[in-house]
């Protein structure tokens, strides 16, 4: 046996029989959507690997990544920090400080040259010579690529590492930059969202320590295997949508009823993420199941594409096909029923044309 | 400089041993403390720097009001919902907006439970580690912790087993050489002083408390759909409650309901039998630090109020926690706060990395101006990208310094506990004075970093009992047939006013925190927060007086000048969050200047 404790063994701890981890690893590698023999690779992984050296950087963010992590039910958090990985670095969690603290990133780049994990929450501002983020009395951008320099692989957490999010809003004062803009020469998997879900985050993870390598990512670098899909396609209120059936504004009979959020700015048509089947905070609810459209936090840029509660189809995007529905559907005049057969066709038209490869990955699965 | 006593009555002094402590870790955001000891090693100068700039408020202008709660939630991810709460306050004030009575009860449950989770975190993954030696818990006995724990609490997690199989977790955590997040702290330093026992339990508890915090805030998700960043809707709440018709199982529902009353019960449980008695037991070792820390406490303290019993009703009347003003630690005299008058709430610069036109003035958030100006001062050691030590003679620090009436102000629930206390809240007033009698201490002990720290173990059990009641209130409303969650009367822009002003204010976790807004032909116009993390970590100003993290600093010796074990308590004991503070505006909102980094 190992010296160290492994993720088999947290779960024997807690009264696992061995039995039903072997099935908790057939269950997560069907969640991962990977074929059944991949069970026992991730079974061996979870039971002999010792802890990978993690380093969590803060830059110019909120720390709702760092909160969405420790909301993690499957694994929990506490199993993560202990058991699963080594949190050798995150200065919202250590007990050092100071020049104790920063003794650590060295030792780290030392011991694990080349085999650490970069995990990113935030971004480096670019503007003022980097000084609207510092740390130790430097410019973070500084601390972020000395780390890069010397990490195996980099996790952009959240919207803010990912894209830039609310402080790269316009005008984006600092010059607030996300880290692939920043770090050219490592492998960046992108985890965006604002927050991520904290099961996504922890699932990354996972996958990445029981297999050694990077998820499948898509051309924009996030996991096909969380971000492959439209909220919109598996929405528990898109049949509501199909038959026409829309909450007015919040709080009417629509509301009521559950019906959807399309008209008051739901953004789920364009927006790629898991919220829809993993949900929230142990698959409780997730924002349309309790009321509000979804924002669409984690798609690029998404604070620049006008109102929350503007329908998608006025929005402003570029070669987004589904402009055009907006326009069929205001020259109907609010007739929902039509506008709706308008924005699907649109839609259909998007698949077909296929200009996002997201597009047509989503034909040949489904 | 050598020594110099400030206006508010701290008495200075530069001339010894500099101690630079960045980053300090366990807080939210970026924060540089500098301090000067004496040849005792007690400290006789210190200087708090904010080291962030996220410019917010730029970013918020020229956009649709009804979407400012989204990004001014995003100021604070650790508080979150706190500010989104502040901001349709602000919009519905400057709209005359009235939200309905189940909006008002939804709002005060999320916050309740924004307390008591943020409280929880805070104390046990925040600050435990100031005062739990992980590392002595390896050689506690497992028989004993178990006599400890039953002696002080009915927890039922509490048998030698239990904790002799926390403890070889521990143990073999540590043998594996990886020690992770607990890696090259201040471990066997004589500061820490609780037995073996006391150090297992609550690091046991360290554990614990992780994995229960994320089920306090299922509230949030259940009536935001998330958490972190719940959704939130200016007019009311965007979850509309159907308990009894076809379609229920899409909204909130009985089922839903219930799982709110199961969480507040066992939200009252953990803060009742693990947090308080912990508080208890912990501080129990540490009796000296009711004399250390007090800073601005024992002085001047400032409460906006928060948790309307009322919808629409932010007066005393209303709030179950009062707002008011204290000064010079009079308790017999709560002044009244008006947070629209412009000679009450006003920011200076004269330290901040920003500049006014005249910077011995102060401005109003609503006619607030700020430029971004990064200058050192010229006692600065190092260069502008490699500070070693900070000059506090010029600019040092991206947040502004607040006053009230040109005061600075110590904000947080120790301030709020010492104006409901001042105010004759009875309940604040029985749960104080049982503490206090309980750990024989005098009121005094107060005004300290550990009356701070009792103060958030009080208040978080204070927030799960009262969501008991407001839940009560929500289920009454229900059964009175009135299901409304939100007016949307005036939701269309096309029925605004050409030009409004409106402020939204409240008690975030961490202190009094007010968003000022302008809204001009439906735009936003001018925004301004004013955060709890800027009054308490606030810069200097024009005058030279101190703000609260640097007067609390004063006077504290500290066992190693090497470890700065006790910066860190008084630091974590205001729960710092430095992305709150520091995301001013740029009035003309004009492009800043772009400077390419290598």
């Amino acid at each position: 046996m190992p010296a160290h404790e492994t993720f088999y063994d947290v779960m024997r701890r807690h009264g696992i029989t061995r039995r039903s981890f072997l099935k908790f690893c057939s269950l997560t590698a069907a969640g991962l959507g990977l074929a059944p023999e991949f069970a026992g690779r991730i079974a061996y992984a979870l039971e002999t690997k010792p802890r990978t050296p993690v380093i969590w950087l803060h830059g110019l963010e909120c720390t709702c990544c760092s909160e969405s992590f420790i909301r993690s039910g499957n694994p929990l958090a506490s199993d993560v920090v202990l058991s699963m990985i080594s949190l050798d670095y995150d200065d919202t969690l250590m007990a050092a400080a100071g020049h104790q603290a920063e003794e650590l990133l060295h030792q780290t780049v030392e011991k694990y040259d080349g085999q650490f994990i970069l995990a990113c929450e935030g971004n480096p501002p670019l503007n003022e010579d980097g000084m609207y983020c510092i740390q130790a009395g430097k410019p973070y951008v500084e601390k972020l690529r000395y780390m890069a320099d010397h990490c195996k692989a980099i996790i952009a957490w959240g919207s803010c590492a990912s894209w830039g999010c609310v402080q790269a809003a316009h005008p984006n004062p600092t010059r607030a930059t996300p880290i692939h803009k920043v770090i050219l020469d490592k492998p960046i998997v992108k985890v965006p969202g604002c927050p991520p879900i904290a099961e996504v985050m922890t699932g990354v993870i996972t996958y990445m320590i029981a297999f050694d390598q990077l998820p499948p990512l898509d051309r924009q670098g996030r996991p096909k295997m969380f971000y492959g899909q439209r909220l919109h396609d598996k929405c528990y209120r898109r049949p509501h949508f199909d038959a026409g059936q829309f909450v007015e504004k919040f709080d009417d009979e629509g509301a009521r009823k559950g019906y959807c959020l399309y008209k008051v700015g739901c953004k789920g048509p364009t927006t790629y993420n898991a919220c829809s089947t993993i949900e929230w905070n142990g698959g409780l609810s997730w924002p349309v199941k309790s009321g509000h459209g979804c924002l669409g936090c984690a798609e690029d840029n998404f604070w620049d594409k006008g109102s929350f509660y503007s329908p998608v189809t006025s929005l402003n995007v570029m070669g987004n096909v589904e402009a055009t529905a907006n326009k069929i559907g205001g020259t109907l005049a609010g007739a929902a029923a039509i506008g709706v057969a308008a924005h699907a066709a649109a839609t259909v038209i998007q698949k077909a044309t296929a200009k996002k490869p997201r597009a047509s990955e989503e034909m040949s699965n489904g | 400089m050598a020594s110099v006593m400030t206006p508010n009555g701290f008495d200075l002094d530069d001339s010894g041993q500099r101690i630079v402590v960045d980053p300090v870790c366990r807080i939210e955001g970026h924060l540089r403390i500098e301090v000067n000891l004496d040849e005792n090693n007690v400290i006789r100068n210190a200087v708090s720097t904010g080291n962030m700039w996220r410019g917010l408020e730029v970013i918020l202008q020229g956009r649709d009001p009804r979407d400012a709660w989204a990004f001014t939630e995003r100021i604070c991810g650790v508080c979150t919902g706190v500010h989104a709460l502040q901001s349709v306050r602000a919009v519905e004030d400057a709209l005359k907006i009235q939200i309905p009575a189940n909006a008002n009860h939804i709002r005060n449950l999320m916050m309740l439970a924004q307390y008591v989770q943020d409280h929880i975190v805070h104390f046990y993954h925040l600050h435990a580690l100031d005062w739990v030696d992980v590392v002595s818990a390896l050689s506690a006995d497992p028989k004993a912790t178990s006599d400890l724990q039953q002696s002080i609490s009915p927890w039922p997690n509490s048998s030698p087993g239990y904790f002799s199989n926390v403890q070889n977790r521990l143990k073999r955590f540590v043998e594996s050489g990886q020690l992770g997040i607990f890696a090259n702290a201040y471990w066997g330093s004589p500061a820490y002083k609780l037995p073996p026992e006391a150090n297992l339990m609550a690091t046991t508890h360290y554990l614990e408390a992780l994995d229960f915090q994320k089920e306090i805030v299922k509230i949030h998700t259940i009536f935001g759909g998330r958490n972190p960043h719940p959704n939130w809707l200016v007019g009311g709440m965007p979850c509309s409650i159907n308990v009894d018709e076809t379609g229920s199982v899409g909204t909130v529902n009985m089922v839903w309901l219930n799982m709110v009353k199961d969480i507040i019960e066992q939200s009252i449980a953990f803060t009742d039998q693990v947090y308080l008695p912990d508080l208890k037991a912990i501080a129990s070792f540490y009796k000296d630090w009711g004399a250390y820390g007090g800073g601005l406490s024992g002085k001047n303290v400032l409460a906006y109020g928060e948790f309307p019993a009322y919808a629409n009703n932010h007066t005393n009347d209303s709030l179950m926690l009062p707002q008011g003003a204290i000064l010079n630690g009079d308790l017999s005299h709560v002044h009244d706060v008006d947070v629209r008058d412009p000679e009450q709430i006003q920011e200076f610069v004269a330290h901040s990395w920003y500049q006014y036109s005249d910077e011995n003035t102060g401005l109003h958030p609503f006619d607030g101006v700020t430029e971004p100006k990064f200058e050192l001062g010229p006692n600065t050691k190092g260069t502008r990208t490699n500070i070693e030590n900070i000059d506090e003679g010029g600019k040092y620090s991206w947040l502004k310094a607040p006053r009230w009436k040109g005061n600075a102000m110590e904000v947080g629930p120790l301030a709020r506990y010492l104006v409901a206390y001042a105010r004759g809240r009875e309940d604040i007033q029985n749960q104080v004075n049982g503490l206090l009698e309980e750990l024989n201490l005098p009121i005094t002990a107060l005004f300290s970093t550990l009356g701070r720290t009792a103060a958030r173990g009080l208040e978080s059990s204070w927030a799960a009992h009262k969501m008991r009641d407001v839940y009560g209130e929500l289920m009454a409303n229900l059964k009175a047939g009135d299901t409304a969650t939100a007016n949307m009367e005036k939701f269309d822009p096309a029925t605004w006013e050409a030009d409004v002003k409106g402020v939204g204010f409240g008690e975030a976790p961490r202190g009094a925190l007010g968003h000022w807004v302008h809204i001009k032909d439906t735009k936003i116009k001018n925004y301004q927060c004013v955060v709890p993390t800027t009054w308490n970590a606030s810069p200097r100003d024009p005058a030279g007086n101190i703000g609260a993290y640097e007067a609390a600093l004063l006077g504290t010796p500290m066992a190693n000048a090497e470890q700065p074990l006790e910066i860190l308590r008084t630091i974590h004991s205001f729960d710092p969050c430095i992305a709150c503070s520091t995301h001013v505006i740029s009035n003309d909102g004009r492009e800043l200047s772009t400077v390419k980094v290598r």
